[in-house]
């Protein structure tokens, strides 16, 4: 069996991943597993922006910039986090540009920025330019860029390695274990530190704006091996994909003035949020749409509204928002110059994830104890400085931030020695090769009826709107498809380039994170940012300001759910009024 | 290459074609072998969602790349009805009743779809595709007007697809040429006005494996699913070359 050693490994070739990278390779050997090529990795499907109070076209503070992120996450944000964010964007910004990255220039030949949704001047007063940006594809010009960087800096990468199983010695993180796609072998990485940037698991709802590839692999890897899951109940669900496919039509269009329609031809927004209308917090509208559809009111009757841009002539259209012109003539063959999109809600975004502290690394209880050698950092880490809803724009910076301080924390404890290899255990790769042999030699059903029934499953009972009946249905909906998924079959038995194996693998991760989900989202008997329960319908702060981490039974299923306080520092939890 | 017409776009996509699909299948050290599938489709399915109903409903050995589902990641470049386009900015609307698959060409097959883009990366890598800036940087930002920045825009979309690459004869003639994908991503850096090492890049891509073996056969810039005009890139490049430097705005 193939064997590496390297002083770190990182899982993961998004934003997060490669900035965590970067910090290490010009001093310790890295290497960076990948399922994809780095450059494939879902960082690049990142259209809008990048937060950073640099203040290059108003007045900016980084204070402000922590109390949107504190305020729009309602109050669940970790608020030392939300500093840290905040305040080492600036630095993190200049870093990229440094790198290269093509941002926009202002007329004096400086960062250009633009406005965003729920980002704001002294503290809540109005809009305010903190999006940096490179043209609508932001996130592809960040991935490109820290790629480049890392074939600069020499970076060793593994790509088309699927990671399963994080080896622990004695409590602390001494490994990995990767499944080779391209020839199927099983190699083991043993290191001093391990980073999971693995990204989300949008995958798990049936209209998603998420790649093939975000099944949560390594939530539920670490979930496997013993780790909680902070806040799976936050799932962000943005307003305006693209009808049936799910694919993004960013909040630039909202931004620009875009109306959003039922079948009546009303701005129904009006109703929701008066003062806001289309502009209100993704949750909001995604919940109006939805509330709009039950009550008949979708196009045809259909599970669809539309996004309107036509008055906003031609002209503008084309200059200001030629990517959703484009994804809308691409998919749907409609031009919206002269006819509305049809969009409906689409499972976008996840503000949980691997617990961590603010260095990136993972914690394994309500009293933060970390895990020596273990970090994580982007969207499979929950830092929280997302709280209960993400900002548009802060996940990106999340990535660079946390992917930073990931990187340069085990960077300080490889250079003082606290961290080094341990001896791997007897039975390393084991639970991989057994997981690989059951499913070659599985009878039952294959991957797809499984994939399509969870689906399902989440998007109409663990989607944007819940109650107990229908969470606690889907609980066990999800457990009888883990007791499926256990005789799960393949038809490729081959061991060059076997995707279906590596699909069937990603179901098993995926339905780990449905789990978690669906079982945190039943016990929050209350209603916040992207969790909306229509039986407790309000904000509860006595009972549930605090954080949820579900442990996992060895065998499968929830074991407990724990809470951790949230870390309150400036900003005292006030109701979430916009 | 199909003849026949291409299925109507519907408003409802219940309204579902039947398909013949026809892909190339092989397997480093077997022949390759033509099969055919037959699927229902609606007019509005990506082809990439036509591939996923195959491997997903009939066939799991069916094997392809794919991610993102929607022209970001640059994953699934395949040669479909003869041209390199990705399955998943390519409907069914476009391609017929009968759509042919076949991996991309000047590229060794790993398996059906799949094929070896390690040499695609080698040959990136191998024109300095990062910055090169030895001057100190400021604390904030380097400066560089919106003209500067608007100057290498283009090459800056790329997605590393490698379908321009794949469509060149110059490449099926001669693997040892660095390609279009390569002098794309080299002209960003050369007219990008922060870096430095345009005399670096320009002197490596003046050898035997550079820029004049583009033959300006106008194919790459046909099929880059990111409408780069990759061959003008070129042509930038060789200029650069024969005057010593790039031109690149002042200011
Ligand atoms: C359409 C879209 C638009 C967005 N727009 C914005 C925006 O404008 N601003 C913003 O701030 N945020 C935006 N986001 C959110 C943001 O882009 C993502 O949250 C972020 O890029 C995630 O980065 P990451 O590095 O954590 O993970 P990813 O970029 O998803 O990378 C995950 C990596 O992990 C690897 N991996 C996963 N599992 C395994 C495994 N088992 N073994 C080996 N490797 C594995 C993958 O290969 C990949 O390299 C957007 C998201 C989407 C979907
Ligand atoms: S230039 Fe266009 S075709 Fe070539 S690799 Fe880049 S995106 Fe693909
Ligand atoms: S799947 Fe990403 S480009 Fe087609």
């Amino acid at each position: 069996m193939p064997y590496h050693k390297f002083d770190v490994v990182i899982v993961g070739s998004g934003g997060a991943g490669l900035m965590a990278a970067m910090q290490l390779s010009h001093k310790y050997s890295v290497a960076v597993v990948s399922k994809l090529y780095p450059t494939r990795s879902h960082t690049g499907a990142a259209q809008g922006g990048v937060a950073a109070a640099l203040g290059n076209q108003e007045e900016d503070h980084w204070q402000w910039h922590m109390f949107d992120t504190v305020k729009g996450g309602d109050y669940l944000v970790d608020q030392d986090a939300a500093e840290v964010l905040a305040r080492e964007a600036i630095d993190a910004i200049y870093d990229l540009e440094h790198w290269g990255l093509p941002f926009n220039r202002t007329a004096d030949g400086r960062i250009d920025q633009r406005r965003f949704g729920g980002h704001t001047r002294n503290f809540g007063e109005g809009p305010v330019m903190r999006s940096c940006y490179a043209a609508d594809r932001t996130g592809h010009m960040i991935l490109q860029t820290m790629f480049q960087q890392s074939v600069k800096n020499q970076v060793q990468f593994f790509n088309e390695f699927l990671a399963t199983e994080l080896i622990v010695t004695d409590g602390r993180a001494s490994g990995v274990v990767a499944y080779s796609i391209r020839d199927g072998d099983v190699h083991t990485f043993s290191a001093k530190a391990v980073v999971f940037a693995t990204g989300g698991y949008g995958r798990a709802w049936r209209i998603t704006s998420n790649a093939l590839a975000c099944t949560g692999d390594g939530m539920s890897i670490a979930y496997r091996s013993g780790i909680p899951l902070e806040d799976m109940e936050f799932y962000q669900f943005h307003p305006t994909g693209i009808y049936h496919v799910g694919v993004l039509l960013s909040e630039a269009a909202r931004g620009e003035g875009a109306y959003l329609l039922n079948n009546e031809g009303e701005r129904f927004m009006m109703r929701y949020t008066p003062s806001l209308q289309e502009l209100a917090p993704r949750d909001i509208v995604s919940r109006s749409i939805v509330q709009e559809i039950r009550e008949g009111r979708g196009i045809d009757g259909q599970d669809y509204v539309y996004l309107d841009i036509r008055h906003l002539g031609a002209e503008k259209i084309r200059e200001k928002l030629p990517d959703i012109t484009d994804f809308a003539r691409t998919y749907l063959r409609i031009e919206p110059i002269t006819d509305p999109v049809p969009i409906q809600p689409t499972a976008h975004y996840a503000m949980g994830g691997i617990p961590t502290n603010i260095n990136g690394q993972v914690i394994l209880d309500e009293k933060n104890t970390p895990m020596l050698g273990f970090y994580a950092a982007g969207e499979a880490a929950c830092v929280s400085v997302h709280g209960a809803n993400r900002l548009g724009t802060n996940s990106l910076v999340d990535l660079i931030v946390f992917g930073r301080r990931a990187g340069k924390h085990i960077a300080k404890m490889l250079d003082s020695g606290e961290l080094d290899y341990a001896d791997l255990p007897a039975n390393t790769a084991e639970r991989t090769q057994q997981m690989i042999s059951r499913i070659r030699a599985g009878s039952g059903e294959r991957a797809e009826t499984i994939r399509e029934e969870m689906r399902d499953t989440m998007t109409d009972m663990c989607g944007v709107m819940r109650t107990e009946e229908k969470l606690l249905q889907c609980g066990s909906k999800i457990a009888e498809l883990q007791e499926r998924y256990q005789n799960i079959s393949i038809m490729d038995k081959s061991s060059s380039f076997n995707t279906e194996m590596m699909e069937a693998i990603e179901l098993g991760y995926v339905l780990d994170c449905a789990e978690a989900t669906v079982e945190s989202a039943a016990a929050r008997k209350e209603s916040r940012g992207g969790h909306f329960r229509e039986d407790y319908p309000t904000r509860d702060d006595k009972q549930f300001l605090s954080h949820t981490l579900a442990y996992r039974k060895e065998n499968g299923g929830v074991k407990e759910l724990r809470y951790k306080p949230v870390v309150i520092t400036e900003f005292q939890p006030k109701e979430r009024k916009y | 290459m199909t003849t026949t017409s291409a299925p109507k776009v519907q408003n409802a996509r219940a309204n579902t074609v039947q398909l013949t699909v026809r892909v190339k299948r092989g397997a480093p050290g077997a022949a390759s072998h033509w099969q055919e599938y037959k699927i229902e489709a609606s007019p509005l399915d990506r082809f990439v969602d036509v591939l996923n109903n195959i491997k997903w409903t009939q066939d799991g050995t069916l094997t392809f790349r794919r991610s993102c589902l929607h022209g970001v990641c640059g994953s699934d470049s395949m040669r479909i009805n003869g041209r390199n386009q990705l399955a998943c900015k390519t409907l069914v609307a476009d391609l017929g009743y009968k759509i042919s698959a076949e991996p991309m060409l000047g590229y060794p097959v790993i398996r059906d779809l799949v094929v070896d883009m390690d040499p695609f990366f080698g040959k990136y890598e191998k024109v300095k595709p990062f910055l090169i800036n030895n001057t100190p940087a400021p604390a904030t930002e380097r400066l560089q007007s919106a003209d500067q920045r608007k100057r290498f825009d283009a090459g800056t979309k790329c997605i590393l697809c490698g379908a321009c690459t794949g469509s060149c004869p110059s490449v099926w003639a001669n693997p040892e040429w660095v390609g279009p994908a390569a002098i794309v991503n080299a002209h960003r850096f050369i007219f990008d006005s922060r870096d430095e090492g345009a005399a670096e890049r320009l002197q490596i891509l003046s050898d035997r494996t550079g820029v004049w073996r583009c033959r300006t056969i106008f194919n790459c810039a046909d099929v880059c699913p990111r409408e780069i005009p990759v061959t003008d890139l070129i042509e930038d490049v060789k200029r650069a070359i024969i005057y010593g430097e790039p031109d690149i705005p002042n200011t």
